[in-house]
């Protein structure tokens, strides 16, 4: 057993684990945060993309002892106070997301190439996705929200949405 | 699925971590960012006893200048390579290539020499080290060594690192004036190159003076597409271009996989020459 | 309260209700579940594709730390039945025993045959490594032809023979008649190849015994709750009334889940011999062995025609592979193909002959579209060759042959009664906003100068039926169930509505869509509805998702209920307001009376009266909920066309996606915002079968494209943007107006795509290349066509 601290979307934990121990069941596991699911044993297809000290990784494919000292911030971490960011509510209103399952690991993968490139062009979109496997969108709405939350707008977008979810409709 | 159970060192320094190998001998595999032994381990196609972590050493770490030279510290991620301002200078024939790298979160952890010393021959940066002509410098019990690309991928997933050494530095010598490209061709983004082609050209006075040819995944090692070098000597055109890379493929062995046939590839490793090469050379 | 909404719900691009729990992390995916004492199963799979056990030794994995239990094959025989085939489509079908553990013999690579439960998924992971096994190898059984030979080695030697069964369909002139009156007569080869459905969600299962009862419950990431509740019921001889089966979050199917697996029956069996509750998580590359695979078909296909291009017959004879077993609808997959041959065109012969055929291979079974993707592929194909060799527009060929839209109903020569449709509305759409003309102007330009990367345009004009389905029809199909769909509506005092579906998305949004039908009809806002779905215990009555039948059967059955509920409010409006019903008009949500409209009773407001019940006169229940099952009469028929645009480097074969649009007719849409999502997914995959995706075995049996590293799933820089639009011709089935639109993208655009390909390359001497269509394949066809 290894002894390690990791920050995790804000809070910090102190735990002994087997090195050998996947952050992904880690945080699953061990802390039950289950927002991070896994999808693949050869991290291809990037459903367990978390953030690792500023930078997007696959928590698949890091041991939980890597993670020793740093912070993570998960896909639970991203909202504030019920405040979605710019990228969840995109993914909502571009209808970018289906069963969901790759949604969290799309999203961080999203935000990690906002941060460094906040206004990417369709092509630099799906290029930096490109590790991020989504079966059931075809990903064209992926990549128009991932627009519409740098403040772009998307070519050819989505069918103008109906008000929010929860919006009150009657007269 | 999931690793099998290993014993864990984290070592402060190259000194404990070279120490920690030489005291676990075969059993031990080197962690650096894990990008492919972690697959490996989940696979359960490894069984180390003892997992070397050398991820937090921070010498290890970093770009410098050394003259007419990049000294790439082995743990260098793709992402830091990718985005050095000293690599896109001087060995941008390195940054291109490593851009085609797996993917965003992949280059955050990855590193430069743990692509080297996993010496997979279908790797992206095992072909581009051969090109560069980049030299690698191995800490061991007996000191350093300095080993050339040509002599350091020896065989399929091995390299000329014994087990109780650590790759510590990429020494990369400056191809600053040189045209350069690499050509990747693979079904999907995500997926290995069925053939990579790493190509460096000085030209003078309308002509290329010297070109440097690699290939990935055309044999157990990256190769040199040697023929093809000195057939371009002096090449003057596209035509000339083309009847050198012809001969890409001779005393290649590619072989055959899911994605490719060794004739395909060898017929590949031509027609990607001629390209990377007259984008190289900006003769297309 | 509310007043009246001021915009029908169906018809409008509603944001989805889903999305929320799903963009901040609080899914529930099965695997996700923890609850006391939660113990994890592993499955020890076979590394031969086929041979006999002579021993299974798991007392050293008992040895192990952590490890509660271990199990062989013969442990559970016991008490555990044959995993159910539903679909045995011949009276005389080869039906072979399928134990959910193998007991003596292997027949694929992947087929269970020892159990460990531990006390955490690592410490099951490693005693599986402990287990002893000996295998006796015997001869793998991989070619579907050979497979069929009097001397082939045999899947199940008990049975005496490979061959599962054969269907037939012969209907109109005998076409050898046809035959001899044809001009042109084209005889072509198709492969499907075996593809790995990969829903983005591995399959996992929790059971949480109540053992002091014999209780049960069934948490598993399925589309069939219901379904697999009874054959739970019936493999492991748990009395349904037991069982509660849920399927929570389920992220994604596409066929492959529409299934009762081994798997679900082995962690029930376990956890009732334990008493604790456990759980099986399948690792992607396990499932690429033990989740089933779709498609697996060769296809000799035979057209007839005359010189002006019109079809006299077509003859289809199919090799399917069925795999080592028979799954939940394994032998009816191609037989669901059967009927859409024919597709959208008129002739006069048709005679189909499937044989199904038993491999050493993980067994087939729904895949997206199900039998017509692999139709639609070898008509549109085919059609495409024919007007190659008549020297026709491929589009002219069609409209020379399909059916006009002034005449539906159309029964067609395979026996289905096409209720609506409109070929070439959609198909003008489709080829003004493709720019067809100036792509061929194009393209005929390239080809002059002889470019090295060639531009290919490929057609497809598909129809598909869905919504299945007619529960007599499918008896005379012989499938073991029915077709119908269950909704009720449940009017809750405070004024909100429980939608109960007996449909079980995964995806596709019934949270959404379910409201906005229930919405309309009673009058009341979107946000007050819930609808409640995949869980035995609180939706009852089901028939599950698969088959683009959610919105068709079970969204129509929402539609009945809820109009019921409006019927049986008017009865208790029309006391409350002293008129006659009659005199009622209901709007909005209102019951008002004709000529006084201040006289008024909201819907919600009848429901708080009937939970009081104190002022209903005798003879009226105090309820106004309301449930009813559908089924339909006939089934639905989306079409489309689809174009597609490529470019082919003649040089190295890679195919890049130049353009693709396509207009389907998927009736009315009730979320146009849904719709174009699973255009674009199913588009995806379609795509992903002509060009990337290949579950690929070795000479021994052994599945060499088991991780996502290997088995090319493509991503969002591999794959273009689509051009969607519609069109609106109402089903006539259902009052909705409703087809489905869940496969219709899969179906449609794999031979769009692999038209163009070979359109590119037909200059080149180039008349078919081999899905998918790899660079190699591509390089090797132009290399072959100029030798």
């Amino acid at each position: 057993m290894t002894r390690i601290s990791v920050n995790v979307d804000g809070t910090t934990y102190e735990d002994d684990v087997e090195p050998r121990l996947l952050l992904a069941h880690y945080l699953r596991d061990r802390l039950g945060l289950t927002g991070t699911p896994i999808g693949c044993d050869t991290s291809n297809c990037g459903a367990c993309t978390v953030d690792l000290d500023g930078a997007s990784v696959k928590s698949c494919s890091v041991l939980a002892v890597q993670a020793d000292g740093r912070a993570v911030t998960t896909i639970q971490g991203l909202a504030k106070d019920g405040e979605w960011t710019p990228l969840q509510r995109a993914f909502h209103e571009q209808h970018a997301l289906q069963c969901g399952y790759c949604t969290p690991g799309m999203i961080m993968a999203a935000r990690d190439l906002l941060r460094e490139n906040p206004h990417p062009d369709p092509d630099e979109i799906r290029q930096a996705l490109e590790g991020n496997l989504c079966r059931c969108t075809g990903y064209q709405n992926i990549v128009r929200a991932v627009l519409a939350a740098s403040g772009q707008q998307a070519p050819g977008a989505a069918p103008a949405p109906g008000p929010e979810v929860g919006e009150e409709v009657s007269a | 699925m999931i690793p099998p159970a290993f014993e864990y060192a984290r070592p402060a320094g190259v000194d404990e971590a070279v120490r920690t190998l030489a005291c676990a001998g075969e059993e031990a595999k080197v962690l650096a960012g894990g990008q492919s032994l972690l697959p490996l381990l989940r696979l359960r196609l490894a069984f180390p006893e003892l997992v070397v972590d050398v991820g937090r050493i921070p010498e290890l770490r970093g770009v410098r200048e050394d003259g007419d030279t990049l000294v790439i510290g082995a743990l260098t991620t793709h992402h830091a390579v990718l985005h050095d301002p000293l690599v896109r200078r001087h060995a941008g024939l390195l940054a291109a290539a490593t851009a085609t790298v797996a993917d965003p979160a992949v280059r955050h952890l990855g590193t430069l020499g743990g692509s080297l010393a996993h010496a997979d021959p279908a790797g992206d940066l095992p072909a581009v080290a051969l090109a560069l002509d980049a030299e690698l410098v191995v800490a061991g019990p007996r000191g350093r060594r300095t080993v050339a690309a040509r002599e350091f991928f020896v065989d399929y997933l091995q390299s000329a690192l014994t087990p109780d050494e650590l790759l510590v530095e990429v020494r990369v010598p400056k191809t600053d004036g040189w045209g350069f490209h690499y050509e990747k061709f693979h079904r999907v983004a995500q997926a290995w190159a069925i053939v990579g082609v790493a190509a460096l050209v000085r030209r003078d006075d309308g002509h290329l003076a010297e070109a440097r040819v690699a290939l990935a995944n055309m044999g157990s090692t990256p190769l040199r597409a040697t023929a093809t070098e000195e057939a371009l000597t002096g090449a003057d055109g596209p035509g000339a271009v083309a009847r050198a890379a012809e001969r890409a493929a001779e005393g290649t062995r590619p072989a055959r996989d899911v994605s490719a046939s060794p004739e395909y590839r060898e017929h590949l490793a031509r027609v990607l020459t001629r390209r990377a090469v007259l984008t190289a050379g900006e003769m297309g | 309260m509310t007043g009246q909404a001021v915009e029908r719900e169906v018809g409008r691009p509603r944001l989805r209700k889903e999305d929320a729990r799903l963009i901040t992390g609080q899914t529930n995916w099965t695997d996700n579940i923890q609850v006391a004492g939660l113990t994890h199963l592993a499955i020890l799979r076979s590394p031969m594709a086929h041979a006999r056990l002579t021993r299974v030794d798991v007392s050293p994995a008992l040895r192990r730390p952590g490890v509660l239990a271990a199990f062989s094959g013969a442990d559970l025989a016991e008490g555990l039945g044959s995993l159910p085939c539903a679909w045995p489509v011949t009276e005389d079908i080869v039906l072979p025993d399928h134990p959910p553990i193998a007991v003596d013999e292997v027949r694929y690579a992947g087929d269970p045959v020892a159990l460990v439960v531990a006390r955490d998924r690592y410490a099951a992971a490693d005693a599986l490594e402990a287990i002893e096994v000996d295998y006796d190898p015997l001869p793998p059984v991989l070619d579907l032809e050979t497979a069929l030979a009097p001397d082939a080695p045999l899947v199940h030697a008990d049975k005496g023979t490979n061959r599962c069964y054969t269907w037939p369909l012969v209907t109109g002139e005998t076409f050898e008649a046809v035959r001899d009156r044809a001009e042109v007569i084209l005889k072509r080869r198709y492969h499907q190849q075996r593809l790995i459905p990969n829903a983005m969600e591995p399959r996992s299962v929790v059971v949480t015994p109540l053992a002091a009862s014999g209780e049960y419950t069934v948490y598993s990431a399925t589309q069939i709750p219901h379904i697999l509740r009874i054959m739970l019921s019936m493999v492991t001889g748990v009395p349904e009334h037991k069982l509660r089966v849920i399927a929570p979050d389920v992220g994604g199917g596409f066929g492959s889940k529409l299934q009762v697996y081994g798997e679900e029956a082995l962690t029930l069996a376990v956890a009732r011999k334990l008493g604790r509750p456990v759980k099986w998580t399948e690792s992607r590359s396990e499932g690429a062995l033990a989740t089933h695979h779709g498609r697996g078909m060769i296809q000799d296909v035979e057209i007839a025609a005359t010189g002006e291009g019109r079809l006299l017959g077509l003859k289809v004879d199919l090799l399917a592979d069925m795999g080592a077993y028979l799954m939940l609808v394994t032998p009816g997959i191609p037989i669901l193909g059967a009927f859409m041959y024919p597709a959208i065109y008129k002739m006069d012969a048709y005679a189909f002959h499937c044989t199904g055929v038993f491999t050493t291979r993980t067994p087939t079974d729904a895949y997206r579209g199900a039998g017509r993707p692999e139709a639609t592929f070898a008509i549109e194909r085919i059609m495409d060759e024919l007007a190659a060799e008549l020297g026709l527009d491929p589009i002219e060929l069609r409209r020379r042959n399909w059916i006009r839209h002034e005449e539906f109903p159309y029964t067609g020569i395979a026996g289905l009664t096409y209720d609506s449709g409109d070929y070439e509305a959609a198909t003008d759409k489709a080829l003004a906003l493709f720019g067809y003309d100036d792509l061929r102007a194009e393209q005929r330009e390239r080809n002059r100068r002889g470019d090295r990367v060639r531009l290919g345009i490929g057609v497809s004009t598909y129809t598909e039926m869905c919504g299945l389905a007619p529960s007599r029809v499918l008896r005379d199909l012989r499938y073991a169930a029915g077709g119908w769909e269950a909704a009720s509506i449940r009017m809750l005092p405070t004024g909100k509505v429980e939608v109960v579906t007996g449909t079980s998305p995964h995806g596709q949004g019934h949270e959404t869509c379910w409201s906005q039908i229930a919405a309309d009809v009673l009058g009341v806002p979107f946000e007050d509805v819930e609808v409640l779905h995949g869980d035995t215990k609180a939706a009852p009555q089901g028939m599950d998702t698969y088959g683009s039948r959610s919105l068709a059967v079970g969204g129509e059955a929402v539609h009945r209920a809820a109009r019921t509920v409006v019927e049986k409010a008017r009865k208790v409006a029309a006391h409350l307001l002293e008129a006659s019903e009659q005199d009622l008009e209901f709007s909005g949500g209102v019951f008002s009376v004709k000529g006084s409209p201040e006289a008024r009773r909201t819907i919600q407001e009848i429901a708080f009266e009937t939970f009081t019940n104190h002022d209903l006169p005798d003879g009226i229940e105090p309820t106004i909920n309301a449930e009813h099952v559908v089924d339909p009469e006939n089934f639905s028929y989306p079409h489309g066309t689809h174009l597609c645009a490529v470019e082919v480097d003649t040089e190295t074969g890679r195919t890049r996606i130049r353009s693709y649009v396509c207009v389907d007719d998927v009736g009315r849409a009730v979320n146009p915002m849904i719709v174009e999502g699973q255009v674009h997914g199913g588009l995806a995959q379609g795509i992903a079968q002509a060009l990337y995706e290949e579950a690929v075995y070795d000479d021994e049996g052994n599945l060499v494209t088991g991780t996502l590293a290997d088995y090319l799933v493509p991503s969002a820089a591999d794959l273009p943007d689509f051009v969607t639009d519609r069109t609106e011709t109402p089903a006539t089935s259902n009052a909705l107006g409703v087809k489905g639109v869940g496969e219709a993208g899969t179906i449609a655009s794999t031979p769009a795509v692999v038209n163009a390909v070979v359109d590119a390359l037909r200059p080149l001497g180039v008349h078919d290349v081999r899905m998918p269509c790899t660079p190699e394949r591509v390089w090797r066809a132009v290399k072959e066509a100029s030798a």
